[in-house]
């Protein structure tokens, strides 16, 4: 490009149009996977009914379908999309790791655990009825939370590189505590165990929803309000500091955040691999490293790729199959494929 | 723009890194700060910049002590360029030298007019305008220095602290960078405080300097002054010839380490 205070700006502008761009077809992608989605299942309900049914008309079945079925459904898998995208993206960033996930600081495995306990032994059934799982989930990925930050923590503060390695330290504990549960579980339970690990949206309903949208709303906008902290994070912690970032402080939001995200989705739909690995990746293969762009692009792609991943899940196969069984094994090719695509050099 | 540099101390653990440095400097001079690898002058730059605490001493900008101020305020008062920049997702170098305006928009701003022209003065001055659109991974390591000195002048901060700048870089890329550095200096009336330990370019572009020895400064002033064979053999076990030209500057020759043997010493025949 010339060397001109014009050529610069019409740079400038090119790059911001191609951004809105960029973020106008992924928003529209959400909103047609989910109009999508919403026709989609066991019983065929067309666009129109659907519009219909959501202004308040329709048929009494068609309506208690679509509204008391698929709608908290598709709610779910949206709001757990954008929260393990977002998450994933944030990890990825914080930690200067392509291969970070949402489960790298151990919160998932933390989660896994309280709901397994509250699967084999009812634990908080007393007290939480009905949601015990769901809570105990939630309550367990923050204790998780809160141990790792603790083992990380030493006189001079929180270290990023230690803060990792005691997220996998306290992560393999509690998934061998998961596999302890399992072990001694009964046949039933340790069915229920397996389920719940595989991730599924079989279960939601609007209670799901309920429980979801506050933890995953906060902790979204906690990540959200970090977007120009993660692009110098993500180019180095000292680096960013000396421009004048708290590290410290935007840290914490980020974590806090993100186990927000992750015990909000563990929560209602158990664990569900590879999303918060693969949807910042691509996103960040076709948008750039810029997290301006990237977060709302992971909040919308990733709703979109789980909402239709489930709607795959329930419409092609003869039974309904874990959602989370098929994002890895769909998204996993399909990884693959697209870095092969992208990425020759790094292959070659 | 004054720093005050009062009696710093530091430690890492029980190992005294820094023993009451003590030194003042202003707007529109090149500082440099010399002496062999481990003898604190890193440290002393995060203690400048307050990336470190020091244990004894302050450090002060225009009579602020720097440990007393938010980062972004330090940010807006110096910008730092450091050895080495690790690259995980490499930025355009129009982001990465956006990144420097971090500490001058609001908390929840965007970019405006504003930050777009200082940006482009920023990339103008050290040349970089041309490749704004290229990744940051696709530079030489030459480029890639003076996108990180862009990225630095575009805080449009009153010092710029740089650490090791001609690090890895050809003798051409060397001069061309301590030009650069001479101009912001003399043009933007900027403080620069580079830490090197290349006492060869140090004598030929810094006004004044600081010889480092175990966490102490050995000698302080002028280059003029303090480049001499003297100093060179004490403090850094040289043997150097220095003269001054017209033309050049302070030149300093290396000849051999001081007390070392004969090149040949110790071939057989």
């Amino acid at each position: 490009m010339d060397d001109s205070e014009a050529g610069l700006e019409r740079y400038r502008r090119s790059r911001a149009r191609r951004s809105a761009a960029i973020l106008a077809a992924t928003v529209a992608l959400a909103a047609a996977t989910f109009a999508a989605t919403m026709m989609v299942g066991n019983y065929h309900v067309s666009w129109g009914e659907v519009i219909e049914i959501l202004l308040g008309g329709g048929s009494p079945e068609k309506r208690q379908v679509v509204m008391d079925i698929r709608l908290p459904r598709i709610l779910c898998c949206a709001m757990v999309g954008a929260a393990l995208s977002l998450s994933g993206l944030a990890m990825q960033s914080l930690f200067k790791n392509p291969m970070a996930s949402p489960s790298i600081l151990g919160i998932s495995s933390g989660a896994a655990f309280g709901a397994s306990i509250a699967i084999s032994f009812g634990i908080g059934a007393a007290a939480l009825g009905r949601h015990s799982i769901p809570l105990m989930a939630f309550a367990f990925c923050f204790m998780t939370m809160g141990a790792v930050y603790a083992i990380a923590r030493t006189r001079y503060g929180v270290a990023t590189v230690t803060l990792l390695l005691a997220g996998v330290a306290v992560g393999a504990f509690f998934n061998g505590l998961v596999s302890l549960m399992q072990y001694i579980a009964n046949e039933d339970t340790m069915a229920a165990i397996v389920y719940w690990m595989m991730g599924s949206f079989n279960k939601c309903v609007w209670d799901s929803v309920y429980i979801a949208l506050l933890p995953i709303a906060a902790g979204i906008a906690l990540m959200a309000l970090q977007t120009r902290e993660l692009n110098l994070i993500s180019a180095g912690e000292e680096q960013a500091a000396n421009m004048g970032v708290s590290v410290k402080r935007s840290r914490a939001m980020i974590i806090v955040g993100a186990s927000l995200c992750v015990g909000g989705s563990v929560a209602i739909s158990g664990t569900i691999g590879f999303v918060g690995l693969i949807v910042p990746h691509i996103l960040r293969m076709i948008a750039g490293p810029g997290h301006r762009l990237l977060v709302p692009m992971c909040v919308f792609g990733g709703a979109a790729f789980m909402m239709a991943m489930d709607t795959l899940s329930k419409a092609a196969f003869p039974v309904s199959v874990p959602v989370g069984i098929l994002t890895s094994l769909l998204g996993a090719p399909f990884f693959i494929y697209v870095m092969k695509m992208r990425k020759k050099e790094m292959w070659e | 723009m004054i720093l005050d540099v009062g009696g710093v101390s530091f430690s890492y653990r029980s190992k005294e890194v820094l023993r009451e440095v003590e030194f003042k400097a202003e707007s529109g001079e090149v500082l440099g700060i010399l002496g062999h690898n481990g003898c604190g002058k890193t440290t002393l730059l995060k203690c400048i910049n307050a990336a470190l605490s020091p244990c004894g001493g302050c450090v002060e900008v225009d009579g602020d002590p720097v440990g007393e101020m938010s980062k972004r305020e330090i940010a807006k008062k110096m910008a730092v360029v450091m050895q080495t920049t690790s690259v995980t997702f490499p930025f355009t170098v129009y982001e990465t030298v956006m990144m420097g305006r971090y500490s001058r928009i609001e908390a929840l701003g965007g970019e405006g007019e504003e930050d777009a022209k200082a940006v482009y003065r920023a990339m103008a001055e050290t040349e970089t305008v041309r490749f704004a659109d290229r990744y940051i991974d696709e530079l030489s390591g030459g480029e890639r220095r003076r996108v990180m000195i862009a990225r630095a002048l575009a805080q449009e901060p009153g010092a710029l602290l740089l650490d090791e700048p001609t690090l890895h870089l050809d003798i051409n890329h060397q001069f061309d960078l301590m030009e650069l550095i001479r101009r912001l200096a003399a043009e933007r009336g900027m403080l620069v405080v580079l830490v090197t330990h290349d006492i060869v370019l140090a004598a030929r572009y810094c006004d004044r300097a600081i010889m480092m020895r175990e966490g102490e400064i050995a000698a302080a002033g002028p280059v003029g002054e303090i480049v001499n064979a003297e100093n060179l053999r004490e403090i850094f076990q040289i043997e150097a010839d220095v003269a001054h030209d017209e033309r050049f500057g302070i030149g300093v020759t290396i000849v051999g380490r001081a007390g070392g043997k004969k090149r040949d010493a110790g071939r057989e025949g």
